[in-house]
């Protein structure tokens, strides 16, 4: 198949799910006429009308809550939420609501719905629409969260969470919208992804990266150059944050004895710190050296490209991470 | 005519000196008028409807009596004094129509046709309960009778009725949503968001706004610039009405004109209701934020006692036809305690069975003490 983008991978899978079940509507700011904030929705009303694209006024509880309400009289809603950062105005429908309404009645009534976001800095759009909050939704029992980093990955997983019977928030990154990849099939062959599995998307011996969405890909370039040296190592993209794949995690670590997380989410309480907490749970006898995470600064993302570049994560930062580790371990390698 | 204008009096005649707003006619002066005198109601129906009122009341002084034996736990809101309320929008419903609620919610399930029993078991947290124990008294559920859950969050339950009208309208449906709340949902932003949804998209959603003069403590005229709630249609061009929440015939007919509204025009609808909250927030609260006055004129306002009065009068229910009613009626409430109090907890075992609907490899099944990898 011919590499397509991963934005372009998410507008045919959408098309696809959409032409597959009737239930399956869009709906969101700006993803009709407009044709989506970042384009993935184009062309999606010229072919399937305002019933099933259905643009909504600037009401992220109203139209997130409106989406559960449908879900749960059996439509597959899938919502787009411009930035991660505007979901917070929708939390108290997707925390209090979306993840409570199957347990809190008792099994009763299910809730399959996507929430498709994007999250991510880098663009200058400063502290309010720069954030990573994915953590939030990640903490919560009866909401699955999903991060693929690549074309492929985001339509087999958009697929799996299109037919999830639960809250599936969706987490894209503008960062990754026009990078580029191959699909392993015609968009609607390509089979739905498990979610709830992580994947060893390198595999290595010397140390392992574990990442999602974008630093799954920044780890991925890093592993590659560290490959040069002579330096193998595994990476780890997370894929579903929740819920999380420990297994695998441990399981690399367990071969590697090292790790370092890369994540674009602050470092106090992130999504990291969950992993490191289960590389020492379950890994805690194979480490040779502390467990290491390369996050975003603690600061609001500033606008000025010099502090923007500072803050946050690079390939650059996680390569002297994995340096810094692998030295740590004590271990005899020409090669650090 | 005459015996149910006595069955339904006027209500600024029987709500004066009341907390509770006195009613007016429709918010536009093309809507029709919900007040306008009684259409008649038989005395089957009078009585049917008398029945149901005396069954949430007598269930819920059940409740109050359990939750201070401790049987109930959690929180406890009463609809004590809301009856005529309840039973006039429940009627006004077809058993296809779907429900949403608050968390004051009780007398919704049971009007709404799930019996007391499994009302009960629930708010004793049993696996019999109507939601098998895992949501309390806030939380009732029955997807048979497409009751969609009543909700502890105020104004939850706002976008999420409005969704479910979006879905029965995506389907070509002819169901009703009707969305229940509290006056304090009025200055909540989803309440907002919802009717501009509602009104935008042609929803068949009917708002009924329960405004008993109180959000917790705090007045209707201290929390709300616009204190006329049934106003706020308006900003969102909803035919909107109040109505005297205490006559169960002029609730019924009000939820009917929404309801028919909703039903054939698939148009939205405001409806309020003035109706007295005769206790406390919940079962815990004192209310010491009432004046004597006040709670001397709430008696003047139970529906209850004003039915039952008008019914004697009017020859349809004697006294000591009431009485025999009454101990029917305590006689399946008790019932209702029994088989609650019989009932089984929820088993442990089936702490993980409701988390997710789509099972997921790597979901973490683990009680507090557990380690997150196993021995």
């Amino acid at each position: 198949m011919a590499p397509m983008t991963y934005r372009q991978a998410l507008r045919d899978t959408l098309r696809a799910e959409m032409l597959r079940d009737e239930n399956v509507f869009l709906l969101g700011e700006e993803i009709g006429l407009f044709e989506g904030s970042y384009k993935i929705t184009e062309g999606l009303l010229k072919e399937f009308g305002p019933r099933r694209v259905r643009d909504t006024p600037i009401a992220e509880e109203g139209f997130v809550g409106a989406a559960i309400g449908a879900a749960m009289l059996g439509l597959r809603p899938v919502v787009e939420i411009m930035t991660i950062n505007f979901s917070l105005l929708a939390l108290d429908q997707i925390v209090n609501h979306a993840a409570k309404i199957y347990g809190m009645f008792g099994g009763q009534a299910s809730v399959p719905m996507v929430i498709r976001t994007p999250g991510g800095g880098g663009q200058q759009l400063g502290a309010t629409h720069s954030q990573n909050v994915e953590l939030f939704y990640s903490f919560v029992p009866g909401l699955k969260v999903v991060a693929p980093s690549t074309p492929a990955e985001a339509s087999a997983m958009l697929k799996a969470a299109i037919r999830d019977d639960d809250p599936v928030l969706f987490l894209e990154n503008l960062a990754l919208y026009n990078t580029k990849g191959e699909l392993p099939a015609a968009v609607e062959d390509v089979e739905p992804a498990e979610i709830g599995r992580a994947a060893v998307t390198r595999p290595g011996t010397d140390i392992t990266i574990i990442g999602y969405s974008r630093m799954a890909r920044v780890a991925a370039e890093v592993a590659e150059t560290l490959a040069a040296e002579g330096v193998s190592a595994e990476v780890v993209d997370l894929r579903s944050l929740r819920p999380l794949d420990r297994a695998t995690i441990v399981e690399s670590v367990r071969r590697t004895g090292c790790a370092v997380v890369a994540e674009d989410d602050w470092l106090t309480y992130g999504i990291g710190a969950e992993i490191a907490a289960t590389i020492q749970e379950g890994a805690f006898d194979w480490l040779d050296a502390p467990v290491r995470r390369v996050a975003m600064a603690e600061v609001p993302l500033p606008y000025a490209k010099s502090l923007e570049t500072a803050a946050l994560p690079s390939a650059d930062s996680l390569l002297t991470a994995v340096r810094d580790t692998l030295r740590a371990t004590g271990r005899v390698l020409e090669k650090i | 005519m005459a015996e149910t204008t006595k069955a339904a009096p006027a209500p600024s005649r029987r709500t004066r000196g009341t907390r509770t707003p006195r009613a007016k006619d429709a918010a536009t002066p093309d809507a029709p008028e919900p007040n306008a005198p009684t259409p008649a109601a038989d005395a089957e129906t009078l009585v049917g409807y008398y029945r149901q009122m005396l069954l949430i009341r007598r269930f819920e002084e059940r409740a109050a009596r359990a939750y201070t034996e401790a049987k109930i736990g959690g929180y406890c809101h009463l609809n004590l004094g809301e009856e005529a309320t309840v039973v006039g929008l429940m009627a006004a419903l077809r058993p296809s129509d779907y429900l949403f609620t608050n968390y004051r919610e009780h007398g919704y399930a049971l009007a709404k046709g799930i019996g007391a029993d499994r009302v009960m078991a629930e708010l004793y947290g049993r696996s019999t309960g109507v939601s098998k124990g895992w949501g309390g008294s806030m939380h009732l559920f029955d997807a048979e009778a497409r009751l969609l859950g009543g909700y502890g969050i105020v104004g939850g339950q706002v976008p999420l009725a409005t969704g479910a009208a979006l879905a029965v309208s995506y389907k070509g449906g002819d169901e009703v949503v009707m969305c229940h709340m509290g006056d304090g949902t009025a200055a909540i932003g989803a309440f907002h968001e919802s009717l501009n949804i509602a009104a935008l998209w042609d929803l068949p959603v009917v708002f009924v706004v329960i405004n008993n003069g109180l959000g917790m403590g705090t007045t209707v005229e201290n929390s709300a610039a616009e204190p006329e709630l049934y106003r706020r249609g308006a900003a969102y061009r909803m035919e909107s009405a109040r109505v005297d929440g205490t006559n169960v015939v002029a609730v019924r007919d009000a939820a009917r004109v929404a309801v028919e509204r909703a039903r054939s025009q698939s148009k939205p609808y405001l409806l309020e209701t003035t109706s007295p909250r005769l206790k406390g927030h919940s079962v815990v609260d004192p209310a010491r934020y009432r004046s004597k006055e006040e709670k001397e004129a709430l008696k003047a306002a139970d529906p209850l006692a004003r039915m039952a009065l008008e019914l004697e009068e009017a020859g349809i229910l004697s006294h000591e036809d009431r009485d025999a009613l009454d101990a029917k009626v305590m006689a399946e409430v008790d019932a209702a305690a029994a088989f609650a109090d019989e009932s089984p907890a929820p088993d442990v075992s089936t702490l993980f069975d409701y988390t997710y609907a789509t099972p997921v490899p790597g979901e973490l099944r683990r009680l507090p003490a557990d380690a997150v990898f196993g021995s």
